[in-house]
């Protein structure tokens, strides 16, 4: 296993629309075992996706145990994750490993049905809601060329928003 | 050679216009002076504008490039060197959000309660909506809770029984 360099913006490779994984095979594990001890060699890193160490396939792994008094479904790999229902919308603070210091406030479903394989291939349905689920929307988005950055929201116009939705 | 690119505070504040900050920005541009991070905001049909400005020369010398395109517009220019650096942020850990009639010493009493039970306030944005009439005070805060979130909470119980409307929430930055 090894911890891979994370790129950082403005690295074209971080605005690229990451391909379907096919194959499910030692070469794709071995990728994932990497992947997941880079996102944990992280400071306070709960996500990652293929691309942001250079690899345009869609992966992503989220963890948020680490979060107390929440709910969630431990450590997950997601395979050509596929967002099925977005309901609600809200609003938090975000950083990215990709952007080194900066956070940002971005508007994000509050729940969600997701469809991704495993490492396996296995096709899995999940309900998520909360930190999670904003979780797997900043991986996904890196799965389709966007960071959170694409998506920031002045604290003006987050409480504009939050005045005509909520 | 001593370090000679420094780091200046630069505030600039007067009626509102159209191409204000292009105005600015490109003449610090064109001076050679570098932006770092800034705040700018209409507030009551004026423009405020901070800006962190690095420039290699002296504060005569930026005052050079600025004095100009600041009367040019009628801004009122202050103008600081200052310690500060980029790459200096610090996170908030908590958001508070206040709201209620307008009234004389809301902010002081809402901050004052909220000090003193630790919090450090990075980030203050108030406005007043409603009507001439009947004001309404809109404050949001972003903050970091020193002494933790729960001695927040606790002060904020006292600005609520005198019927203002306060509500916390901690901040959990998603890094992913
Ligand atoms: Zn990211």
């Amino acid at each position: 296993m090894a911890v891979l360099e994370i790129l950082k913006y403005p690295d074209p490779r971080l605005k690229e629309i990451a391909l379907e994984v096919e194959v499910f095979d030692a070469a794709l594990q071995s990728f994932i075992a990497d992947l997941e001890q880079t996102m944990r060699a992280g400071p306070g890193g709960v996500g990652i996706a293929a691309p942001q160490v250079g690899r345009l396939q869609r992966i992503v792994i989220v963890d948020v145990s680490s979060k107390p008094k929440i709910k969630q479904h431990g450590r997950l790999v997601l395979i050509n994750p596929e967002i099925l229902e977005w309901e609600g919308m809200a609003k938090g603070r975000e950083g990215c490993m990709s952007v080194p210091d900066f956070t940002g406030n971005v508007i994000r479903a509050k729940t969600i049905k997701l469809r991704a394989q495993d490492e396996q291939g296995e096709f899995h349905d999940y309900d998520m809601e909360g930190f999670e689920a904003r979780a797997v929307q900043h991986e996904i988005d890196h799965l389709d060329g966007l960071l959170f950055l694409d998506r920031l929201v002045s604290r003006r116009n987050d409480l504009f928003a939050r005045k005509v939705y909520k | 050679m001593a370090d000679n690119n420094h780091w200046y505070m630069l505030s600039l504040i007067g009626k509102d216009r159209p191409g204000i900050v292009a105005h600015v920005t490109s003449a610090l541009f064109e001076g050679g002076a570098n932006l770092g991070e800034a705040s700018m905001m209409r507030l009551g049909g004026n423009f405020s504008m901070m800006l962190m400005v690095q420039f290699t020369g002296n504060l005569h010398g930026l005052h050079e490039i600025i004095d100009g395109v600041a009367e040019s517009l009628s801004l009122h220019v202050h103008l600081d060197r200052i310690d500060g650096q980029l790459h200096d942020h610090r996170q908030p850990d908590v958001r508070i959000r206040v709201y209620g009639a307008d009234r004389a010493g809301i902010v002081a009493k809402v901050t004052g309660v909220l000090a003193e039970a630790g919090l450090h306030i990075l980030d203050l944005e108030s406005d007043v909506a409603g009507t001439q009439t009947e004001p309404v005070y809109i404050m949001t805060i972003e903050g970091h809770a020193g002494e933790g979130v729960a001695a927040l909470e606790s002060a904020l119980e006292i600005v609520k029984q005198e019927g203002i409307d306060a509500s916390l929430e901690a901040i959990d930055i998603m890094v992913g």
